[in-house]
Order: C-alpha cells, then structure tokens, then sequence
C-alpha cells in the first residue's frame, strides 16, 4: 500500500496488472468482479431489499450485485436510478465498488449520498476504453484504490 | 479544478445555514464527477426524490427539512407513490404508503410546489429557451432541453434537490452551448400517413435511444406538424432505452432550423437510415399480446396525459357506447385534472368508467385492482418499465387500438 501511494505508476506498470483511471466517488475496495453484459437501470431494473437484477429483459435477470465490484460501460434508463443505488448500498445489497467507461451522474451521485448519509464509501471510478477492456477480460478479483478526488484511481486485476 | 465562487464557498462554509451547506457540498462533489469548472445559477428545478425508493429517499430529505432549508428557486415536483387525491386506490404495502405520503410531504416543507407530475412542461411556467435549469425525471429532461429548448443536464434525485436547494448546479454537460450539437444524424422514413401515428413517435424513441445511448442525436423525417405531446412520447421512449437527454428534430425544435444548425456545423460521427420496417419491428417486441387476447386494463398518461390527449381521447370514445369491458386508467397530474372537472370533462370520463390516476402512474405503484395478467399502452415507456415494476404483460397499440381493446375487453389491433 505505502508503496503504492509513493509511486502508482511505475508499481502498476512494472506488474502489468494496475490501471489507471479517474476518481468519480473516493473509497477503496476489494471484491469479485461483476461484469455487467449490457446496461442495467437500477431503477425498474435492480431490487435494493432482495439485491438482485429484476429487469427481465435484462441477459443477467436474477444475479446480485451484492459485495462485488460492478463493471458498467455505461449507465441507462431512469433518473431516480440514484435513490436505488443508495438504498441498495444502504441495505447492504448493492455493489462494493463501480468501473464504468463514461463519467455517469447517476450513478456517481447516489454513491456520494450513500457515503454523506452513511459514512458508507462505495468508490465509483472510470476508466479509459483500453484500461476498462482490460478490467472487463481479466479473471478474478479486482481492487479500487480511489482516496481522492482529485488523485488517479488504481485499479488492481488480481 | 472546480473553481467555485466566494457565496458557494460562504454556502460551503455554513453561513447559508447547515442545509444549505450539506446541499452545496453535494452540488460541489457533483460537478467534480462532471469535471465542470465552476457552477452557476438556475432558473428553476424539477425534483424526481419525492418517488420513495426505501429509507434513504426519507433520510436525505429529513435531513433538510431538520435543518430548515429551504429552495431558492422556483420548483416543482415530480410523481409521488401515492395519489394523493384519491388515496383509496393504493393497495400496496401500509408501512410504504406512510413512508411514501412522508416523503411527499416533506418535500412541500422546502418549499416545493404540489405539483407531483412527470410532465412539468405541461405548467404554464414553463421554462424559456436558453434558460439553465436543474431538472430530474428522464422524460422531463429530454422535453426541456429538445422541445422548449432549456438547458439542463440529466439529473437524478438528491442533485435535484441539492440544486434547488443552493440555486446552483455545475456548468458542464448540456448546459454548455458547444455539448448541444448533434452528433449522430437519424433519417426517419416518412411515417405520417400511418393510422396508428403516436405509437410510431414512441417506437422511434425506443429505437434513437438504443442508437444514439448517451449521444446527442439529430432526427430528420418527421412530420412539420409534430405535436409536443408526439414529441413527449419519443423523448420519454429515447430516455428509457438509452440514456438520451436531447434530441434535435431537424426544422422542428428550436435549436434545430436547419441540419447544419443541429450539428452545429459539424460532420456527425454517424448517419443511421430508420425504416418504417425498424420501426414495426420495435411495435412488435414490445408487444405481448396477440389479437383476441383476454385484456385486464388499458393504462394511459405515461408520461402524464396532457388536455389536448384528453381531447383526442373524448373524441374517440364517442364511438363507443356504455363503459369499458377492461378497466380503464390514465396518467394525469391534478392540474390537468382541476382543468378537466372545469370543463365537466372530468366526470364525462369518471362517467364513461374510466379511472383518472394523478400525482403517480400506474407502472411504479400499486393502484390498478388487477396487477396481473395483460394490460395495453401506447407508452413506450411504459411497455418498458411495467413488466418488472408491477408484474402485468403489456400489450402495445395506439390510442385508438387501447380504446377498441378495453371496450371489447381484447386485444385488439387495427392492422
């Protein structure tokens, strides 16, 4: 970690395995990747109480994003999307973590509301179109380090 | 960097009050998400965070109403969970309805004005072209900025209220000039001759939304004589299946007098050809229902019928006889409503057995009496969104189609 802090860019280069991107929302996480095959609209399409996906037309209908680390290329649908996501990080069913490839309002700003009204911080980063191909093909976990705003995020395939 | 001015840091700081101060932090993490390099003031903004979405829509709101904050801008509300007016049609869970009515309320303390609809552009205060605004509600966005040609970015709940709260959201997105030019071009294949008109306005904007995704599209073919509530129709379709908070109708919308004008002189990345063959076949994936079929309701008014769909529809029933076979709801807002009962349209309707639904709609709350089983729309919005929220199958038709359905009480399609 310290190490880290003191030279990102050359720790992630020399290992081949850390990305860069922008902090949208500060946090820090570690969980298994969840790869989202088309864009999901939390709102009419993600239960915050049951966590899991209830869109039905959507190819993933029925998975729970609870404790991972949703990768998005872009967000979708309803502008009360929001409420939902923070509600669902409230209860403890949505994701621990959020890569998307286009800076989302939405998104990011029901994981700013979840983090001012519960202290819980759910980073939300974006990654350029080569770094977010590498995330999405990469097998296994995956970690966020995102402490500021106004720093680089790391993204970790481990 | 975001630079923000000496009264948004004097309102950072606390000497607005605590709520003031809370809202302009969130204003303020915002427009960093935006990378917008300062924030400036708005004229008016529409709040979708009354619609209860579990504890945190409360907790957010309470927070402010605690504090005493209040809005310093004129605005309105989106729909509730509830129809206030006619409580006795909710039947849902008791525990939400109280949450959901709380929720409402509390948003009236900020002062926010009663006017729980989805299709504020329906007001007389509408907003002004060129004027900056902060609203929420995906169909609301996309009408504001294409139709009346306001500028707003695609807001969601909480910024709404952070924004009316401070007077103040980020200068980024579609409130500068230059993220406004069409990007991609549209060429829609002349479908004004058709007899099932404003459901080809919702197909179209299913579709402009699974193109364009996030990207501002320029729309060229439609008819000279669209109507706003057409153009409702496609914008609040667009805004469901894509992300889309603009659109410009070449010769139509006001930002939009000629192609060169909408693309703001620039090449567009794409041009995409839009057959009425596409367009069909968009009818046709969104329809469940087959000719002949059982049909439990008809649901109108998404988003919320205006008078002139009022009018259209008194027109249409005056061919049929008695009541309804399905039952029959439509989507209002109360205003629309006081305008009706002015006119002794009201009980015309109430009369004829149809159920006028406002302040809510009937996809994202239970006040239909039968939630399963098939139920017809000429929304493309609500074909979308229905079938997860509240569990019905959806039939898809046009007005006249939903009319002939409910009074046969089936499915029944004009060809």
């Amino acid at each position: 970690m310290a190490e880290n802090r003191m030279n990102p860019d050359r720790a992630g280069a020399a290992q081949g395995r850390a990305l860069a991107g922008d902090v949208l929302v500060p946090g820090s996480a570690r969980a298994e990747k969840f790869a989202l095959d088309k864009p999901l609209s939390f709102w009419g399409g993600y239960d915050s109480e049951a966590g899991r996906i209830i869109d039905p037309t959507h190819p993933q209908t029925g998975l729970s994003l609870a404790g991972k680390i949703m990768v998005m290329a872009h967000a979708k649908g309803s502008s009360s999307s929001s409420s939902v996501l923070a509600e669902a990080i409230r209860n403890g069913t949505g994701p621990v973590g959020i890569v998307l490839k286009e800076r989302d309002l939405i998104i990011s700003i029901g994981a700013i509301v979840a983090a001012e009204l519960y202290g819980l911080a759910v980073p939300v980063v974006c990654l350029d179109a080569s770094a977010f191909d590498r995330v999405m093909a990469a097998p296994g976990m995956l970690r966020i380090e995102a402490a500021e705003e106004n720093r680089a995020a790391r993204i970790y395939l481990e | 960097m975001l630079q923000l001015s000496e009264r948004d840091q004097a309102m950072l700081a606390g000497e607005f009050g605590r709520g003031a101060a809370r809202a302009m932090q969130i204003v303020a993490r915002t427009a960093h998400v935006m990378s917008a390099p300062n924030l400036i003031d708005i004229c008016s903004a529409h709040i979708d965070g009354c619609l209860y979405h579990g504890q945190a829509s409360l907790d957010f709101v309470e927070l402010f109403v605690e504090a005493g904050a209040r809005v310093a801008v004129s605005t309105t509300l989106n729909v509730g969970s509830l129809d206030l007016i006619h409580p006795e049609l909710y039947h849902g869970d008791r525990a939400v309805q109280s949450a959901a009515q709380r929720l409402m309320q509390a948003h009236l303390l900020l002062g926010c004005e009663s006017s729980f609809t989805c299709a504020p552009y329906q007001l007389k205060n509408r907003p002004a072209k060129g004027e900056q605004i902060a609203w929420a509600e995906s169909n609301a966005i996309v009408f504001a900025n294409s139709v009346l040609g306001a500028r707003t970015s695609r807001y969601g709940d909480f910024l709404d209220l952070a924004a009316a709260i401070t007077g103040r959201a980020p200068y980024a997105g579609l409130h500068v000039e230059e993220n406004r030019a069409g990007r991609i071009v549209l060429r829609v294949e002349a479908f004004a001759h058709r007899t099932s008109r404003d459901i080809y306005f919702a197909a179209l904007g299913l579709l402009v939304g699974k193109i364009a995704g996030a990207v501002v599209p320029a729309i060229t073919g439609l008819p000279d004589d669209t109507s706003e509530d057409e153009f409702k129709a496609l914008g609040a379709a667009a805004a469901s299946s894509g992300a889309v908070a603009l659109f410009h109708a070449v010769g139509i919308t006001p930002e939009a007098p000629t192609l060169d004008a909408a693309l703001q002189g620039q090449a567009p990345l794409k041009t995409v050809d839009v057959a009425l063959a596409d367009l069909d076949e968009v009818r046709q994936t969104l329809n469940q229902g087959r000719e002949g079929d059982e049909l439990v309701a008809v649901a109108l008014g998404t988003p919320h019928f205006s008078l002139a769909e009022f009018q259209r529809l008194a027109k249409i029933l005056d061919a049929y006889e008695g009541a309804p076979k399905s039952d029959f709801y439509i989507n209002t807002s109360r205003f629309i409503l006081w305008e009706l009962g002015e006119r002794g349209l009201a009980r015309a309707f109430e009369e004829r057995g149809i159920q006028i639904v406002v302040d809510t709609c009937t996809y994202i709350t239970p006040v239909m009496k039968k939630l399963s089983g098939l139920v017809m729309t000429n929304s493309g919005k609500w074909a979308s969104y229905a079938p997860a929220n509240i569990g019905v199958t959806v039939a898809y038709g046009s007005m006249d189609e939903c009319v002939r359905s409910a009074f046969e009480g089936k499915v029944r399609f004009h060809g």
